[in-house]
């Protein structure tokens, strides 16, 4: 009878254990993105209080972070501009940028074939004339129909790379055959389509 | 006082002992087995949505990068869900009135949040860091499959401790260069083994096992 008793308190105890597993899986803490139904909101993440500043992150003068400077756009990149940076754009654009704006920038992007309301074509002539500092600020507050993308890309110097690969696939696509170093001429002759991205 | 039983019972106590104890060590290895079935660990089950979002759609049919979504996955331990804000990039123009889409107008009209079923849920008690992952090569597709082709999207690797452990043991059977991390279509080589262990190398991969590694 005492086996008897002792194999079912093990057992019992077995399925206790079991049972308790789920404490330690799910335990009382916040996480990104949780959910929690003490605050109202339902979220853990407790919305950041308005006009909260970190510090030493007082931008609203700094043209890097603005794109202006005595109340126009920037004309030029506020960041040193070398393969890095491009190439570090390139991949951002391609990201964030593409699916509408397409890989070239001409406005034909997978989104805008299924019918998103026209991106603007960033090759023309018109994009052409548009200082760099209001490129950026395109980005970081949106245009017409498009939407912002500070949140997206919180780097600002992601946003000036984005800048700086754009300013470069408008130069490229502008150039003429004669600006092509004279030992890379020939590759390009071969081929009808001169392009960013191939 | 008379004999009640006879020797053979001795022999059948202890029979039914051994096979007591032999039978709740059965019963545990099943429950084990249960535990770590892929039916317990929601593998391959696609997950109920508030809204039906489709990567097969977005990432297979119109090939937005992972990223353009999960913005974080390549900066913290947490690869975030896309805001409401992110969708209606596109879609306060498009689709802009079906009736599908009406939980995120709803949730970008009122600020509420959409509530997403989680798909993947590690216990609390393991910690996971997709940043680091992503930096030493390691593809969303080993681990998440070809999330490119789901409907709905589903657990597609088992998220067992052996199962990670597997590759902590062995990651050059599965690191890739740098720059197909986020493909869905890439296969590895034939000469995988050769070309992980160069890679294990030139991105200084350790092999981490020890237990606080994950459960710290
Ligand atoms: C969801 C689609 C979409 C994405 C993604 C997108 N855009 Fe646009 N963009 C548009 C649309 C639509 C317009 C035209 C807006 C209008 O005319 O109202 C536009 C216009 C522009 C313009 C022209 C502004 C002007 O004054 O003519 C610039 C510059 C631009 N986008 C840059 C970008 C950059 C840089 C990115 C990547 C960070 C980007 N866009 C991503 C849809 C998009
Ligand atoms: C257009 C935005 C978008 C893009 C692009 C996107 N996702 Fe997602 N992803 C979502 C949303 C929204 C969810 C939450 C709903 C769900 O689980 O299906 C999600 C969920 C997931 C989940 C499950 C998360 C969980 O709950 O455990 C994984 C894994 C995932 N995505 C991987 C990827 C990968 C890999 C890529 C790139 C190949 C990708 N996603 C591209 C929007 C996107
Ligand atoms: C870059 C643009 C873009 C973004 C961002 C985007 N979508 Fe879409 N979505 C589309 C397009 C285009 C379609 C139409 C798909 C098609 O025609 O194949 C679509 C279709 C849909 C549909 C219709 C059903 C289906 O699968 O075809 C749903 C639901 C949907 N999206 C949900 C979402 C959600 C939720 C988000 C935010 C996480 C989101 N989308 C973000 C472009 C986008
Ligand atoms: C080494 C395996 C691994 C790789 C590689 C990986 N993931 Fe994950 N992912 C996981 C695990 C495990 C979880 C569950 C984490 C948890 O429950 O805490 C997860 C969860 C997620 C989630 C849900 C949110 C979260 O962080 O819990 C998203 C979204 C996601 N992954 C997207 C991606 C994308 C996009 C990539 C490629 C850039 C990727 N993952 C690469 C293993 C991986
Ligand atoms: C396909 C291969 C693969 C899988 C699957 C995998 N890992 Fe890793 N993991 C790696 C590699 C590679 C590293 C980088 C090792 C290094 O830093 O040298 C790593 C590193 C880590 C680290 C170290 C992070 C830090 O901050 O030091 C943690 C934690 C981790 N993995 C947890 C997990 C967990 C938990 C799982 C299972 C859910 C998992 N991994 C599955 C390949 C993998
Ligand atoms: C690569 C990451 C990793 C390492 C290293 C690791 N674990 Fe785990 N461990 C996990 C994961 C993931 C789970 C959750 C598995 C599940 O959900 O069933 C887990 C679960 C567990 C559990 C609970 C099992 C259960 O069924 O609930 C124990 C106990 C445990 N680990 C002990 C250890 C010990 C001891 C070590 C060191 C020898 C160790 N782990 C090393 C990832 C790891």
């Amino acid at each position: 009878m005492k086996t008897h008793s002792i194999c079912v308190l093990v057992v019992v105890a077995c399925a206790i254990t079991i049972g308790c597993r789920h404490d330690m899986q799910d335990q009382p803490k916040y996480k990104p993105l949780g959910q929690n139904r003490f605050w109202a909101d339902g979220r853990d993440s407790r919305p950041i209080p308005a006009g909260t500043i970190a510090v030493d992150e007082l931008n609203a003068d700094d043209p890097t972070h603005t794109g202006q400077a005595n109340g126009a756009f920037l004309d030029t990149i506020p960041l040193p501009v070398n393969m890095s940076l491009l190439e570090r754009g390139r991949d951002r654009f391609d990201i964030f940028c593409s699916p509408c704006h397409g890989w070239l920038g001409d406005g034909n992007g997978m989104v805008a074939r299924r019918g998103l309301r026209a991106p603007a074509n960033l090759m023309d002539q018109r994009s052409r004339e548009l200082p760099p500092g209001y490129v950026y600020q395109v980005i970081s507050n949106g245009y017409g129909a498009m939407g912002d993308y500070a949140d997206q890309i919180q780097d600002v110097r992601d946003r000036w790379a984005i800048v700086a690969y754009i300013k470069a696939l408008q130069l490229s696509r502008g150039a003429p055959l004669s600006d092509v170093p004279d030992d890379q001429r020939a590759e390009l002759t071969g081929s009808s389509t001169m392009g960013g991205r191939q | 006082m008379p004999q009640y039983f006879s020797r053979s019972a001795n022999t059948f106590a202890r029979m039914t002992i051994l096979a007591l104890v032999s039978g709740l060590g059965l019963v545990c290895w099943a429950g084990f087995l249960i535990v770590r079935s892929p039916y317990e660990m929601m593998q391959n089950v696609p997950r109920e949505q508030p809204v039906p979002f489709s990567h097969e759609h977005h990432v297979g049919g119109l090939g937005i990068d992972c990223r353009y979504c999960h913005t974080s996955v390549e900066k913290s331990a947490f690869a975030n869900i896309p805001a409401t804000k992110v969708c209606m990039n596109c879609h306060s123009q498009m689709w802009a009135t079906s009736p599908m889409l009406e939980p995120v107008r709803e949730s970008y009209r009122t600020g509420r949040s959409i509530e997403w079923t989680r798909v993947h849920d590690l216990p609390e008690f393991v910690y996971f860091n997709h940043a680091i992952h992503v930096h030493h090569g390691i593809g969303c597709s080993t681990c998440h499959g070809r999330v490119d082709k789901m409907p709905l999207t589903w657990q597609a690797q088992p998220l067992t401790m052996e199962w990670c452990l597997n590759c902590h043991w062995h990651p050059e059977q599965y690191v890739r260069p740098l720059d197909q991390v986020f493909s869905m279509t890439y296969t590895p080589p034939p000469n995988q083994l050769q070309l992980g262990a160069k890679l294990v190398k030139q991105y200084h991969i350790q092999s981490l096992t020890s237990c606080s590694t994950c459960h710290r």
